[in-house]
């Protein structure tokens, strides 16, 4: 059974379900409790849980990250909320350096169980300290998981994934896709961590998008298939650690592959991406180069139509996707 | 020196209420711009808290510079920027004071000595340390001045730099404007502490405690700490307590606090206040406080034209701006 639910209403039922379940799990951030988050995520689960389990920290954001690494070494299961993002560069110490390492460094005699939660993402008008994509920092850590789900689906199931999950795990919301709504499964399920989805098929060119793109990628694939070019759309759901296959084998069926996300171009995940796909089997299948369509490489404007040309759009996606798929090796 | 005024002249003191009936006013406009669809993103109001805007800037030099917070639109004004330059930036246009790139939450007008406002909590705390080092090694007769909130004090780099300015003496006047809360977060639940300004004596600097919404008293505190630092006396911390009238941003229902309490504070105005005692002490008369109202419109009115009249940002210029 399934019912229609925003992403995120599928997030908080996720946290309410593990709640319930599990009673090492609890929540706690910046006004997450009264308030419901800055987002309206968490709305409801102060008044069902109380204040022991769903706890408002100080602006705090150091020891929030501290706070879920010393609790989930020793016996509990939190879920930290860092309100946007790039506030999540206050907390970087405490898990680049000590979350992600522990139980390597340990000897692997430790677990660090939390899920960090947090939104993403352009598209709000509030300018360049509030509106970070920073995920591809985090892929760079080994010991950190990152999970971006671009759906109410899979951020439910995902979540309950990542909680599950024996590992730190950064849990990439967008603010954009927040009120998106879409078919939920009702009830407790988890989809496995890292699992590439196809989400849609096709055989002349293949689109890799992440978060808020896969919507736009879809959307333009649609466009596209008037016109008739039949894309391929997936979606890696966990950037780390990145399930490759189905994304090789796409590639070695369209022979086209374009990868779209928001965060800026330069050192972002699609030059992973691209070089994962370089180095597989694929190579030998690519009739043309691998692209990326990206944000651009500059903070992000207030400026509302700066800001709309700074990330991808549909047109932006399909344009790019049309151009790959004339282009001749 | 006049106990209730200090050593503000007639003259000046008027000038500060128009500085603070013109902050209200830009915001009361900014709001039902935003509500009009005119402008977008969020916005942060201060009103109700003019009084610790104005009152701090009032005791700095055109020199010195300040570090302002996402609530900053009082800050920026009370340090000598143009209304027009702050609408036309809320508007997202060119001729904006950040060109369209920063919105309110960047404002900043670095020729009247205002180095932003800041989208992170706490952001300008730590470079006021900067600036004031910078400063004392040009041997400049300077002081900057930061403004931060209740909730910023809960930063650890609020205490990396408060630490660093006192073991440095520097020329740093840390200005808290608390107004009770951080978002939901009361700062009775946020804090063991009554005072904020009692955190300065675990740094070794000055704190003192001051009612925000009195702005003469806002003034001389602020006057004090400044002649301290430029004396080589070192920074100071002042907490400034007051209260904001609105929700923390356009997207805040309020559930954390009663009506009551916002009316408590509602009647301790910082601007009715300055008016009575103004018209107490014979230096305005109703006459004269309408026609200050009638050309704060007016300039309000002018800046919203001057906006929507400028020209958008050209988008061949995107790239721009992001290396010297
Ligand atoms: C580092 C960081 N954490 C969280 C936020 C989100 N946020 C913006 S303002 C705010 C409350 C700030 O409270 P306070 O410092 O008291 O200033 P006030 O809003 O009351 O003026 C919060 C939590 C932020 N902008 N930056
Ligand atoms: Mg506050």
């Amino acid at each position: 059974m399934s019912r229609e639910l925003t992403y995120a209403e599928a997030i908080r039922e996720a946290i309410d379900l593990a709640m319930a379940r599990d009673e090492r799990v609890f929540l706690f951030g910046e006004d997450v409790g009264v308030y419901g988050g800055a987002f309206g995520v968490t709305e409801g689960l102060y008044q069902k849980y109380g204040p022991e389990r769903v706890r408002d920290t100080p602006i705090s954001e150091a020891v929030i990250a501290g706070v879920a690494t010393g609790a989930a070494l020793t016996g509990m299961r939190p879920i930290a909320e860092i309100q946007f993002m790039d506030f999540i560069t206050l907390s970087m110490e405490q898990l680049v350096l000590q979350a992600a390492k522990l139980r390597f460094m340990l000897g692997g005699k430790v677990t660090v169980p939390f899920v960090l939660r947090t939104p993403a993402g352009a598209g709000t008008g509030a300018a360049a300290q509030h509106s970070e994509s920073l995920e591809n920092w985090f892929v760079h850590v080994p010991g950190l998981k990152v999970v971006m789900p671009s759906t109410p689906a899979d951020a439910k199931g995902l979540l309950l994934g990542a909680i599950e999950d024996p590992n730190p795990v950064i849990f990439v919301e967008h603010k954009l896709l927040y009120r998106v709504k879409g078919e939920v499964p009702e009830g407790y399920y988890t989809l496995p961590l890292s699992r590439s989805q196809v989400k849609r098929s096709g055989r002349d060119v293949t689109i890799v998008a992440t978060s808020l793109m896969v919507s736009r990628a879809l959307e333009a694939a649609a466009q596209l298939a008037a016109e008739g070019i039949e894309v391929e759309v997936v979606d890696p759901c966990t950037l780390k650690p990145l399930d490759s296959d189905p994304i090789v084998r796409s590639v070695v069926k369209t022979g086209r592959v374009l990868i779209v996300h928001e965060a800026c171009k330069t050192g972002g995940f699609g030059g992973e991406l691209a070089a994962v796909i370089a180095e597989s089997e694929a190579f030998d299948f690519l009739d043309a180069p691998i692209r990326r369509l990206a944000g651009l490489d500059i903070p992000v404007p207030y400026n509302r139509e700066l800001e709309r040309r700074m990330v991808p759009q549909v047109d932006d996606i399909a344009t790019a996707a049309r151009r790959l798929v004339r282009e001749a090796h | 020196m006049n106990e209730l005024f200090a050593d503000l002249t007639p003259e000046r003191l008027r000038d500060l209420l128009h500085q603070m009936l013109l902050i209200r006013a830009f915001e009361e406009s900014a709001e039902q711009l935003y509500l009009q669809g005119l402008i977008h993103g969020t916005m942060h109001l201060s009103i109700g808290q003019e009084g610790s805007a104005v009152g701090a800037c009032a005791a700095l030099r055109p020199t010195d510079y300040i570090l302002s917070t996402h609530r900053g639109h009082g800050h920026c004004i009370a340090k000598g920027a143009r209304a027009d330059q702050m609408m036309a930036e809320f508007f997202g246009k060119e001729s904006g004071y950040c060109r369209g790139r920063g919105g309110s939450m960047h404002m900043a007008d670095v020729d009247t000595g205002n180095l932003g406002a800041n989208g992170i909590v706490a952001g300008g705390v730590p470079m006021a340390a900067g600036v004031g080092l910078s400063i004392q090694m040009q041997r400049q007769d300077r002081v900057v001045l930061v403004f931060f909130g209740d909730g910023a004090s809960n930063e650890g780099a609020f205490h990396e730099s408060l630490n660093l300015a006192a073991i440095w003496n520097l020329p740093v006047i840390y200005f808290c404007e608390n107004n009770q809360y951080a978002m939901s977060m009361s700062i009775a639940r946020a804090s063991k502490v009554d005072r904020i300004s009692d955190r300065a004596a675990g740094y070794g600097m000055a704190g003192v405690t001051v009612d925000g919404n009195d702005l003469v008293a806002v003034y001389r505190e602020t006057h004090a700490a400044a002649q301290r630092a430029r004396g080589g006396g070192g920074p100071t911390l002042i907490e400034a307590r007051t209260y904001r009238w609105k929700g923390h941003s356009k997207s805040d229902k309020q559930r954390y606090r009663t009506k009551e309490e916002v009316k408590e504070w509602q009647d301790r105005d910082p601007i009715a206040r300055l008016v009575r005692h103004l018209i107490e002490a014979g230096l305005l008369s109703e006459a004269g406080l309408g026609d200050m109202q009638a050309r704060v419109d007016a300039e309000m009115a002018a800046a919203i034209e001057f906006a929507k009249n400028s020209v958008e940002p050209d988008p061949a210029t995107i790239l721009e701006g992001v290396y010297a």
